[in-house]
C-alpha cells in the first residue's frame, strides 16, 4: 500500500517510492532520501513533528511538512 | 623554502575535518560532535616529509556542491574559482567510515571538477565496533584516488596522509563516473556553447541558488543565461544526477565494503529511545540544565571565596610594604581590586565551559535540536536556533557565527537578533555576586535558593529571546523558504583532550580578554577617583573636620569619612553624580551607575569597577563581597544591595545590550548597522523600564 512518509508509525519500515523534486529539498535527496532506499521511523517528537528517521543508514530529522511529499510503500517488520 | 602545497579539507559535516586539521597542523581549532561547528575558513601550516610544507585550509562541512546555507557556500565558492588565492593544489575529502555511502557523494562531485583528490576515511577506530571492513585497493581503483585510513582519536594514519599529500602530483584527475549521461543532448549543447569550460562546473553554476560573491561575475552571467530548461526541469535533472551518483557508489561499496551486522553494536538506538522520548526527553533536558546551575553554584563557592580573600590580602600587603606614593596606591586601589573582580570568577566560568563542551562533544546537542524544533517554530525560529541559544550561554559572539548553519535567512536573522538575550558568561559574575548578596541561603529539596535564582535568570534570558523572536516573526516581512534537515550524529564519549582544551582556552580568553579591559578601566577609574577639581576635593580634610567637630569620632572613622568625601568630589564622583538622577529610580547609587556605564565596554567588568571605586574610597582593603554588603543607600538608607535593588540590577543586566563586540559581529553578519543599533536601543530601553518597575514595586 502506498502512502506518505508522514503516515509511518514508530518502529515501522518502508521503501521510498517517489520524492517530489519541488517540495523536498535537494539536500535531503543528497543525504540518501531517494526512490528505492529504505526508511525507518525511529522516534517522533510530540505531534509527530519533527520525525527522526533512519534513511538508508543515515540518521536524520525532518519536519512533517517535508515528509508529506515523500511517497513510500510500507514493508512488514 | 620552496612553494607550499595548497591543501583544502573538504567533507560532510561532522566527519572530523577539523580533527584532521588539528592533527596535521598542531593547532587547536574547535571540534564538536554536531554538524556545523566550523563556519568559516581556518588555515594552518603542516610540515611534510622531505622538508616540504603544506598550507592547510579547514572548511565548513557540506553535503554536496549545491549549497543551501552560508557556511556551505564558502566551499563551493572556493572550488569554482580557480583564481582564488586559496584554490587547492590537492583536495582532501574527509569521510566517516560509518557513513561512507553518503560521504562519497560529495567525493564524486569533487572528482568531476578534475581537482587532484585524496580520500580520507576517518574514525577507523569505530570499524571493529560496527563490524565494518574495507577493501582499500579495490576502492582506490574504482574511485581513481589514493585512500588514507585514519583515526584522529588513536592518532593513526596521519603520517601516511602526509606522505600522500607530498606526492600529490601522482594523483589522477579522472572523474570516476560520467554524470552528463543523465541528459546527453542537453550537456552536449552546453559544452558546445562554452567549449573552454569544464562541463561539471558549468552545470553547478547553472543550478546554484545562492549568489556567487567572488566568482567572476561576467563568466557566470553568461552561463546562467544558458538555461533553456525551466527551474522544475533543472531540479528533476539534479535529482536524476544524485540517483546516478548513488548507483555508482552503491555498486562500488557492494564490493569494497562489507558490514557484519551481527558484530555491530548500537548504543545509539537505546540511548535515543530515552533521550529523544516524547516526555522523558524533555524531563531529562530540564534535569541536565538544573544540574548545571546547581553545580556552577555549589562547586565553585569555596574557591571563589578563597580567591577573593587572597586578592584582599594582596592589596593590603602591597599597601603596607611598598613605599607610599601614587604608584603604590594605583596598584593597591586600582589594578589589584579590578583584576580581583575578574579572577574570582574563574571557577564558575571553567565549570560552565566544561558543561557546554561535554554537551557538544557527546552528540546531545542535535537531540535538543530535534526536541525543540516544533516549539521553536512557533516562535519563528528553527530547531537549529537552539544551538546558538545554548552555546550563547558561553558567549554570544561564536553563537551568532553558528547561525550561518541555518538555511532560512529569516530564521537566521531572528536568531541573530535574539541571541544576545541568552545569559552569556559575562553576565555570570554580576549575577553571582548580586545573588549572594540579596538571596537568602536556604534550600528546597536539595536545591539552593541561590542556584534556583540563577536558573530562573537563565530561563528569563531564554524567555526574552523566544518572546522577542515571536514579535520579530510577526513584524519582519521577509519571505524565505524554510526547510529543516538535521543529521543526528552518533553518541561519542567526549574526548578528554578536546574538552580540557576548550575549557582552558575559553577560560584563558575570558580572563585575558576581560583582564585587558579592566586593566585599562581600573587605571582610568583610579585616576579619576583619586583626583578632583576645586576646593571640595583639595581641602577635603579640613571640610570634613569642621563638619564633624563635635561628634568625637575616632581617628579611623575620621579617615574613612575624609576618604569617602574625597571620592564624592573627585572627577568620577562628579560624573557619577551627574548620571545619578537617571539611575536612582532603579535603586542604584552613583557608584553602581559608573559600573553600569563601564559595563558597556564589557559586562564582566562590573564587579571589578565597583571594587576599584570602593577601594579608593576607603582605608582598609577588604573582600569585594564584604564591601558591597556594607554599602548604604544614600537616599533611602539601609543596605544599598537589598532585595529590591538587587532584583532590579539582575533584570537590568539580563536584558540590556552591553557588549560592543557582539554589536560588531551582528553588523558583520547582517551586513548593516540597522540591526545592531536597533538591538542596542530596544534591549537597553527595555532593560531600563523593567528594572524601574521591579524596584518601584519591591522597595
Ligand atoms: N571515534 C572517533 N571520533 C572522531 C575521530 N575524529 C573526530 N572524531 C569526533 O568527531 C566529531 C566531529 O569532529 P570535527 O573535527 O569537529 O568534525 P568536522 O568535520 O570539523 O565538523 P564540522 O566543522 O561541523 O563540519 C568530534 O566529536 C570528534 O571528537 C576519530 O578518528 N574517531
Ligand atoms: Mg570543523
Amino acid at each position: 500500500m502506498q502512502t506518505t512518509l508522514a503516515q509511518l508509525k514508530r518502529g515501522e519500515r518502508a521503501i521510498i517510492v517517489d520524492v517530489s523534486s519541488i517540495y523536498v529539498p535537494l539536500k535531503l535527496l543528497e543525504m540518501g532520501c531517494l526512490p528505492g532506499n529504505f526508511v525507518e521511523l525511529l522516534q517522533v517528537a510530540p505531534f509527530a513533528d519533527p520525525m527522526y528517521l533512519n534513511i538508508n543508514g543515515a540518521h536524520l530529522a525532518i519536519r512533517k511538512e517535508t515528509a508529506l511529499h515523500i511517497i513510500i510503500e510500507k514493508t512488514n517488520g | 623554502m620552496g612553494k607550499q602545497i595548497k591543501v583544502a579539507l573538504i567533507g560532510n559535516p561532522n566527519t572530523g575535518k577539523t580533527s584532521v586539521f588539528n592533527a596535521l597542523t598542531g593547532l587547536n581549532q574547535k571540534v564538536g560532535n554536531y554538524p556545523g561547528i566550523t563556519v568559516e575558513k581556518k588555515e594552518g601550516i603542516c610540515k611534510l616529509p622531505r622538508g616540504v610544507k603544506a598550507h592547510i585550509l579547514d572548511l565548513p562541512g557540506t553535503y554536496s556542491l549545491n549549497a543551501s546555507s552560508l557556511d556551505e557556500n564558502v566551499v563551493i565558492e572556493l572550488l569554482l574559482n580557480r583564481n582564488d588565492k586559496d584554490f587547492p593544489d590537492v583536495a582532501i575529502v574527509i569521510s566517516d567510515v560509518e557513513n561512507l555511502k553518503r560521504n562519497l557523494l560529495l567525493f564524486t562531485q569533487i572528482k568531476d571538477l578534475e581537482i587532484p583528490c585524496i580520500l580520507v576515511i576517518n574514525m577507523a577506530d569505530r570499524m571493529n565496533y560496527k563490524g565494518i571492513s574495507l577493501d582499500i585497493p579495490y576502492l582506490e581503483e574504482r574511485l581513481e584516488t589514493k585512500i588514507a585510513l585514519t583515526s584522529t582519536r588513536k592518532n593513526k594514519g596521519i603520517e601516511e596522509l602526509k606522505e600522500l599529500i607530498a606526492n600529490y602530483k601522482e594523483l589522477s584527475v579522472k572523474p570516476c563516473l560520467n554524470a552528463s549521461e543523465i541528459d546527453k543532448p542537453y550537456f552536449d549543447n552546453l559544452q558546445k556553447a562554452f567549449p573552454n569550460q569544464l562541463l561539471y562546473k558549468l552545470w553547478l553554476v547553472i543550478t546554484q541558488d545562492v549568489n556567487f560573491g567572488k566568482t567572476d561575475r561576467n563568466e557566470i552571467d553568461a552561463v546562467a543565461n544558458f538555461k533553456t530548461k525551466s527551474k522544475a526541469d533543472l531540479k528533476r535533472l539534479q535529482q536524476k544526477e544524485t540517483i546516478k551518483r548513488y548507483q555508482f557508489i552503491n555498486d562500488t561499496l557492494k564490493k569494497g565494503q562489507s558490514i557484519d551486522l551481527a558484530n555491530a553494536k548500537d548504543l545509539r538506538i537505546k540511548l535515543d529511545r530515552i533521550l529523544t522520548h516524547k516526555f522523558l526527553g524533555y524531563a531529562i533536558f530540564f534535569i541536565i540544565l538544573l544540574t548545571i546551575f546547581q553545580a556552577i553554584y555549589d562547586w565553585s563557592s569555596v574557591p571563589m571565596d578563597f580567591i577573593d580573600s587572597i586578592f584582599a590580602s594582596l592589596s593590603e600587603w602591597v599597601k603596607n610594604s611598598m613605599p607610599q606614593g601614587t604608584f603604590t596606591s594605583l596598584l593597591a586601589e586600582g589594578i589589584i581590586p579590578g583584576l580581583g573582580g575578574i579572577v574570582i570568577f574563574i571557577p564558575q566560568i571553567a565549570f560552565l565551559f566544561l558543561f557546554i563542551s561535554v554537551l557538544e562533544e557527546s552528540g546531545y546537542m542535535s537531540r535538543v535540536v530535534f526536541l525543540m524544533d516544533r516549539v521553536m517554530r512557533r516562535f519563528g525560529l528553527s530547531g537549529k536556533s537552539v544551538v546558538p541559544l545554548i552555546s550563547g550561554t558561553a558567549c554570544a559572539i561564536p553563537a551568532i557565527m553558528a547561525t550561518r548553519n541555518i538555511e532560512s535567512w529569516k530564521e537566521r536573522l531572528i536568531t541573530i537578533l535574539v541571541t544576545p538575550f541568552t545569559t552569556c558568561s559575562a553576565r555570570l559574575p554580576v549575577y553571582l555576586i548580586i545573588i549572594s548578596l540579596v538571596i537568602p541561603e536556604g534550600r528546597i529539596i536539595g536545591l539552593g535558593y541561590q542556584a534556583l535564582t540563577l536558573m530562573l535568570l537563565y530561563l528569563i534570558g531564554f524567555g526574552a529571546a523566544i518572546c522577542s523572536a515571536y514579535i520579530l516573526n510577526k513584524i519582519l516581512k521577509i519571505r524565505s523558504k524554510t526547510f529543516f534537515v538535521v543529521e543526528m550524529p552518533n553518541y561519542k564519549l567526549p574526548m578528554f583532550k578536546n574538552v580540557a582544551l576548550t575549557v582552558i582556552e575559553k577560560t584563558k580568553s575570558f580572563v585575558f580578554g576581560a583582564g585587558k579591559i579592566i586593566l585599562a578601566i581600573s587605571i582610568i577609574l583610579w585616576f579619576l577617583a583619586s583626583f578632583g577639581p576645586g576646593e571640595d576635593f583639595n581641602n577635603a580634610e579640613e571640610i570634613v573636620k569642621t563638619e564633624v567637630q563635635n561628634q568625637n569620632l575616632s581617628d579611623e572613622d575620621l579617615q574613612q569619612k575624609v576618604a569617602s568625601y574625597k571620592l564624592e568630589h573627585s572627577f568620577i564622583g562628579l560624573t557619577g553624580r551627574a548620571i545619578e538622577p537617571v539611575i536612582s529610580p532603579l535603586g542604584y547609587d552613583w557608584k553602581i551607575g559608573i559600573a553600569i556605564v563601564s559595563s558597556f565596554a564589557a559586562r564582566e567588568v562590573f564587579v571589578g569597577t565597583l571594587a576599584t571605586i570602593y577601594s579608593v574610597g576607603s582605608d582598609q582593603e577588604e573582600t569585594i563581597k564584604n564591601r558591597m554588603a556594607g554599602e548604604i543607600n544614600p537616599i533611602l538608607g539601609g543596605p544599598l544591595f537589598n532585595f529590591a535593588s538587587g532584583i532590579s540590577l539582575l533584570l537590568f543586566y539580563a536584558f540590556a545590550m552591553q557588549c560592543m563586540s557582539t554589536l560588531a559581529v551582528v553588523k558583520r553578519e547582517t551586513n548593516s548597522w540597522k540591526w545592531p543599533i536597533l538591538q542596542l536601543t530596544i534591549m537597553s530601553t527595555f532593560a531600563y523600564i523593567v528594572a524601574l518597575i521591579a524596584f518601584q514595586l519591591l522597595k
